[in-house]
């Protein structure tokens, strides 16, 4: 704190980053392994495959039928982050600025699906929607995927929200604006970034989403992490290395639009929003 | 007096510096503390003071110079080594312990048995007067109350010296008042040295023995709160202890006597630096620009704010130049009225030496 | 009823009036849609599933937990699944507090904490796969591993892919939570301990700890209903059949493959059931520390 470290300290130090160093290598590594192996022609007992080619990734194409399911990944996403968007912030609205009876109820309510995990709800939300016919094509899988990102919307929004100075609200329509107008030229500027922000993490966070559209796809509606665990599942009828040119389709997904959200977001919003309501 | 600080002769800081990156934040400070001295480091923001008691407490490493106590090497040693009370101007009371086992920390850290902790938490809690909060947690105490706590935290290990970082900042006008002469009279009682870091040069008249003040990382000026009253070394250090007039205007000597040129008018003064050139800065109090009928300046009264006792007013002579004075009686805007100084509290400076 | 004619209008206040004293007015409306879906889409079948699952196909009301219970081949499930959770976020969680801390004083924080969310936003499904490959008896860690004379172990189909799956994807969750955390602890705190003769280890213990502990109980409640989940690494990294069949296969195999969906649900309550168990117990300990802001003052 003013001064130079001991030595234990920073002994203390250098195991800490070696093992932070260890961690990412090997994460690393893991993922370089994936990306050589859908180059490769083949590759056993060996560090490096015999040979490189990217007929993998045409055969994966057809395979897999990668155009159609980045189709419909695409599709689900894209509704996915419309319709949290849509009932999400408004109601994010009326969290912030009204603290009406029940408040508390309905915060709970919210928080319970991101807290628990979506195999344990998945389950019976898929039971119930295939009751409903839902279960097995496109409406079943968006709204199965919209359960834990609508209140995730609302609870990242909240705070921000809360941040804008309600008088200034008040002083538009002292001046004379009225509900549209406010709302046109006061609070969609002001939300914008977090609207924004909010969007991209529940874009990427459905990409990755894998057990709720397990529960509730049918053949036609596949996303593509599904598509992948179908893939590999059953390994032992197709080629390691189309598997992985699928694999390496997918990071290249999830990546792209990760870094696009980082430009606007803190990583560790990413993670949870969470902390703050459950700390208090 | 149960609790005695202990002994040490001086405190030296030998050209203290501290630089962030391109920023000098500290330039060569040097000074001097004697034991049981209450020394206020006086200075508007950003003038180093707070950046002073930090390297003191070793909370920061000097980029150049030394601190010595008597002849030990002290700027080299972790804050936890050094021994130093120090009471932070946001408290920093730990939250999640009582008030006792917030002041007994510093004492358990050093290993002392727990009935002697137990009673030298007694008798601090007496000496700052919270003697039934003993078991409230912070957040349960008033600002007032939590202040008392950091400051008996601090004493409670009898450090030879306290460092104080703007304590009353965060309390309100009346509390303020009430806990300066608490500081003062738990400073006379427990006779270790105190370093107290202030804006507020009221506060810093009021209770220390010697002041420093500072700007831009470097002592501007250091003396008792007497001197640095009546006579401020220099302009920008008259101008921080409440010379509110500052003209500019030229010297003319004749003889042993200098006057300048105010409000049209020749004024005798008294240089306090070396005159170079004939340009100077003119420091008046507003409170010795006293309202005299017949006096030599004139001016019409432009704003005139009622304090109870007096009226703080501001008035345009006729050259233009905005003067600010007390007057005991009722004074409104657009009355004319005539002002006089004496000679002795006209202050002049060089104006080349800022 | 000349009483009624003879009274003011202002005398009575409007509903639309007595209700906007309670917040109640157009724009707490919004939040209606919001909480109608989740209160479709997740309170209902948590509910329909709760009372399906005392609907079993054959036998009693009770018949599905009774067979749960005990049939081993289901039981054992619960074991399986808390022997990899336990430690997973025991590792995950603890070791999380000294990274942070050193991440703390970084300068470039952000580059290391951007590198850790990687994992997570690539999901379980990619890294078994990548797992599978890298770890493999072939695989680069295998052959790093015989260089330097130690020789292949087995990493792949076992317990340890499954755990070692699950540090990789859960560690950079656990450590971002805690080092929001960490830097949520007021600075002069630890400053004034140091000033009070405090060296490093004893402001962690008797200042750091203390404040941390509150986030750290959230973490592992977080950390353990994630890892007590796991379902896709265990099964295609894991030994589905045997040491890592987990609660989540149980229930994924009444569901899909037996085409039960009563048992399913019991699965999925008793699944529910063991999570909140220990959510409880984990937030039941905090009680014995401390639980307020980490401010230092009203500074």
């Amino acid at each position: 704190m003013g001064r130079e470290r001991s030595v234990s300290e920073r002994l203390w130090a250098l195991t800490v980053w070696v093992l932070v160093i260890f961690f990412i290598l090997n994460f690393a590594a893991m993922v370089v392994t994936v990306v050589i192996n859908s180059f490769g022609t083949r590759w056993f007992n060996a560090w490096l495959p015999s040979g490189f080619t990217t007929r993998w990734y045409q055969s994966a194409w057809d395979e897999f039928q990668l155009h159609d399911v980045l189709i419909v990944t695409f599709e689900v996403v894209g509704a996915v982050v419309l319709l949290s968007g849509l009932l999400g912030v408004p109601a994010a609205y009326a969290l912030a600025r009204r603290n009406f009876p029940g408040k508390q109820i309905v915060i709970l309510l919210f928080l319970l699906p991101i807290l628990i995990p979506p195999i344990t709800f998945g389950i019976p939300l898929a039971t119930v929607l295939y009751q409903a016919h839902l279960g097995g094509n496109m409406s079943g899988v968006i709204l199965a995927n919209l359960v834990p990102t609508v209140p995730f919307v609302v609870l990242v929004m909240v705070p921000f929200i809360e941040q804008i100075d309600p008088r200034v609200e008040a002083a538009a329509r002292v001046f004379g604006a009225g509900t549209g107008r406010l709302f046109l030229h006061v609070l969609v500027p002001l939300l914008a970034p977090g609207i924004l922000a909010a969007l991209l993490l529940v874009l990427v966070r459905t990409i990755a989403m894998f057990e709720l559209t397990f529960f509730t796809a049918g053949p036609g509606s596949q996303t593509l992490v599904v598509a992948l665990y179908y893939a590999v599942y059953a390994a032992g009828v197709r080629a390691g290395q189309s598997i992985d040119a699928m694999a390496v389709v997918y990071m290249l997904t999830t990546l792209v639009w990760l870094l696009i959200a980082l430009h606007f977001v803190d990583p560790t919003q990413i993670v949870a929003r969470v902390k703050k309501e459950s700390a208090t | 007096m149960a609790i005695a600080a202990r002994d040490f002769r001086e405190l030296r800081l030998d050209g203290m510096s501290r630089t962030f990156g391109t920023i000098k934040a500290l330039k060569g400070v040097t000074l001097d503390v004697r034991r049981g001295e209450f020394i206020a480091l006086l200075g508007p923001s950003g003038c180093g003071k707070s950046t002073a008691l930090n390297c003191l407490a070793g909370l920061l490493t000097l980029s150049g110079g030394s601190i010595w106590l008597d002849n030990t090497r002290i700027d080299r040693l972790a804050p936890e080594e050094r021994g130093f009370g120090m009471v932070f101007q946001n408290y920093a009371l730990f939250p999640h312990m009582s008030v006792r086992r917030n002041i007994g920390f510093g004492l358990s850290m050093r290993g002392i048995a727990r009935d002697e902790i137990k009673r030298k938490v007694e008798e601090a809690l007496s000496i700052v007067r919270l003697g039934d909060q003993g078991e409230k947690l912070p957040g349960q105490l008033s600002g007032g109350q939590q202040q008392r706590v950091a400051i008996a935290r601090a004493i409670v290990i009898e450090p030879p010296m306290v460092l104080m970082d703007e304590p009353l900042s965060n309390l309100d006008a009346k509390l303020r008042l009430e806990m300066r002469a608490e500081i003062r009279r738990i400073h006379d009682l427990i006779g270790s040295a105190t370093i107290y870091v202030t804006h507020d040069q009221e506060e810093a008249l009021s209770l220390a023995d010697r002041i420093v003040v500072m700007r831009s990382g470097e002592v501007r000026q250091v003396g008792v709160p007497e001197d640095l009253y009546a006579s401020p070394a220099h302009a920008d250090v008259a101008e921080f202890m409440g010379y509110r007039n500052q003209i500019r205007s030229r010297a003319a000597k004749s003889g042993n006597l200098v006057s300048v040129t105010i409000g049209g008018v020749s004024l005798q003064g008294t240089p306090v630096d070396t005159l170079g050139s004939d340009d100077v800065i003119v420091a008046i109090r507003p409170d010795d620009l006293k309202v005299t009928a017949g006096g030599p300046i004139s001016v019409t009264v432009e704003s005139a704010q009622y304090h109870g006792h007096d009226f703080y007013c501001s008035g345009r002579a006729s050259d233009g130049t905005e003067l600010y004075f007390l007057s005991g009686q009722k004074a409104r805007k657009g009355d004319a009225l005539s002002l006089a100084a004496d000679p002795g509290r006209v202050l002049l400076y060089s104006r080349s030496a800022l | 009823m000349t009483d009624r004619a003879v009274k003011k209008p202002a005398e009575r206040i409007p509903l639309r009036v007595r209700l906007a004293l309670y917040d109640l007015d157009g724009v707490t409306l919004l939040v209606v849609p919001a909480v109608l879906f989740v209160a479709a889409l997740f309170v209902y079948p948590f509910a329909y599933g709760f009372v399906l699952s005392f609907e079993p196909k054959k036998g009693d009301w009770i018949a599905n937990y009774a067979k749960f219970f005990s049939d081993p081949f289901l039981y054992d499930t619960i074991g399986a699944t808390f022997r990899l959770a336990v430690p997973a976020t025991l590792i995950n969680v603890l070791v999380s507090v000294p990274v942070a801390l050193r991440v703390r004083d970084m300068h470039h924080r952000r580059i290391l904490t951007t590198i850790l969310v990687i994992p997570i936003t690539l999901g379980t499904v990619l890294i078994a796969e990548g797992l599978l490959i890298y770890l493999g008896p072939q695989g680069w860690f295998n052959r790093v591993l015989m260089m330097v004379g130690i020789g292949q172990i087995r990493l792949v189909h076992n317990y340890t892919g499954v755990m070692l799956s699950l540090i990789l994807s859960g560690f950079p969750f656990t450590f971002l939570l805690t080092l929001s955390y960490l830097t949520g602890i007021d600075p002069s705190l630890e400053q004034a301990a140091a000033t009070l003769g405090a060296k490093a280890r004893a402001r962690f213990v008797h200042v750091l700890m203390p404040l941390l502990a509150q986030g750290l109980a959230i973490n592992l409640c977080l950390s353990f209903v994630q890892t007590f989940s796991v379902f896709p690494s265990a099964v295609l990294l894991g030994a589905p059949a045997g040491a890592t069949r987990v609660i989540s296969i149980a229930a994924y195999q009444a569901a899909y493959e037996q085409y039960d969906s009563s048992m399913a649900s019991a699965i999925a309550m008793i699944m529910g059931f063991c999570q909140l168990f220990i959510v409880v117990l984990i937030l039941g300990a905090r009680r014995f520390v401390y639980r307020g802001a980490a401010g230092g003052g009203k500074g």
